[in-house]
């Protein structure tokens, strides 16, 4: 007892000083099952989130924005496989992760689960979707936990491009013919409230949060984190010629910040429960994507099970 | 830790970035066996020619010094200070060393 005190007290004064935790290290059994939550969250999102743009790759406008879809999604993929690897060091296996995802167990965010209608949702994605992402992401750098932390550190490296090519695509179509013109808008009407969603429940509510803070396993709120986006977005948004679809944003002197309209969380709740527009389509999809894939994990166990067995007929000859 | 028995075995990744540089540890794969394990990892984590080279190595073999440890495991090297260049006095207007 006076032992877990000691390393308890121990944890905090490197948390205090700025360390890294280390998977080895003595950690409080909340801030592992917290941290395996979290990344592996993070890591499913990544992984359902190839779903919605998986949809458009064969049906890209021309070859060379066929070229970056395809190789988005496979760095979204790579950034899975970075977050699984990363939750696995705090002693969940990688098969657990994913029954977890499979069975419903487990949550991704909830952006994924609005359907992407047009070309145009291709850029909303890219440049709101994953804006935001990065905004949470670069604070996640600097995350308590090593291995998180430096997998967030090769993410943010990567993913600079994905917002990139989200805008150029949502720049062609505002300054080409009034129909893509209005593409871009319809895009932006139906991306821009979920996107700030997915910064997560206010402060106030948020279950996590004080935790999270605490352990400086995150270092901003999701209300700043919001707030930081939105100031920081609205100038891209008067640069297209668009409009975001609330009445109530407008700029305070005082504050010095963005003011904007109230969040329906109630459709933010009714979403994280399996009730949004792809709920369903998406865990089926990637359940199937699973099975469909057994034969080919199977083959290659049996493959290397031959060559090993193979290997050690020919030592004892 | 949990691995069941049809996990695919855990293999750490090590990359070299440039000729010349040391490997440096970036992440893990599961793969069946090494071959595989060099191809998942040049997939994963070499997507923009981050590498020259990479070293796959079974995660069950490598042998880790404990976090408890660290005083007494490190400690020998702290009180040898006449390791370090800066110990010693050189008189002045004495160049090149």
């Amino acid at each position: 007892m006076e032992d877990t005190v000691k390393q308890e007290d121990h944890f905090n004064e490197k948390l205090e000083k700025g360390d890294f935790i280390e998977p080895k290290d003595w950690m409080p059994e909340k801030y592992r099952k917290t941290l395996i939550r979290q990344i592996s969250q993070h890591a499913h999102s990544e992984v359902v989130g190839m779903l919605p743009e998986g949809n458009w790759i064969t049906r890209a406008p021309n070859l060379r924005r066929k070229a970056i879809l395809l190789a988005k999604v496979q760095d979204e993929g790579g950034h899975g496989l970075y977050l699984y690897s990363a939750a696995e060091t705090l002693g969940i296996s990688r098969e657990e992760l994913l029954d977890q995802l499979h069975t419903g167990k487990a949550k991704y965010s909830s952006i994924f689960n609005y359907p992407t209608v047009t070309w145009a949702d291709i850029g909303a994605i890219g440049w709101l979707v994953d804006g935001a992402a990065i905004m949470n992401q670069v604070m996640l750098q600097r995350t308590s936990f090593g291995p998180y932390s430096r997998a967030m550190i090769r993410i943010c490296k990567e993913e600079s491009f994905h917002q990139r090519q989200g805008y150029e695509i949502m720049v062609a179509l505002s300054k080409g013919s009034a129909e893509q013109k209005q593409m871009a808008q319809d895009a932006l009407n139906r991306w821009w409230w979920p996107t700030l969603m997915m910064f997560g429940p206010p402060d106030a509510i948020s279950s996590n949060s004080a935790d999270s803070i605490k352990w400086k396993i995150k270092r901003e709120t999701n209300d700043e984190l919001r707030q930081k986006f939105v100031d920081r977005t609205i100038a891209q948004v008067e640069y297209l010629g668009l409009t975001v679809p609330d009445p109530k944003l407008k700029w305070n002197e005082a504050r010095g910040h963005y003011d904007f309209g109230e969040i329906d969380w109630a459709e933010f709740n009714s979403v994280v429960k399996g009730n949004g527009p792809c709920n369903r389509e998406r865990l089926k999809a990637r359940v199937g994507a699973h099975k469909n894939g057994e034969w080919v994990r199977d083959a290659a166990t049996a493959y290397a099970k031959k060559q090993a067995a193979k290997a050690a007929g020919s030592l004892v000859a | 830790m949990s691995n069941s028995n049809n996990e695919w075995p855990l293999w750490e990744v090590f990359v070299q970035t440039k000729s010349g540089m040391p490997h440096k540890h970036c992440g893990s794969v599961h793969a069946p066996d090494k071959e595989m394990a060099l191809q998942n990892a040049r997939d994963t984590y070499t997507r923009r020619n981050e590498g020259t080279n990479i070293w796959v190595v079974p995660a069950a073999a490598i042998t880790a010094s404990s976090p408890e440890d660290i005083g007494p495991f490190f400690d020998p090297s702290n009180d040898k200070a006449y390791r370090h260049p800066t110990f010693y006095t050189i008189p002045e207007g004495v160049k090149y060393i």
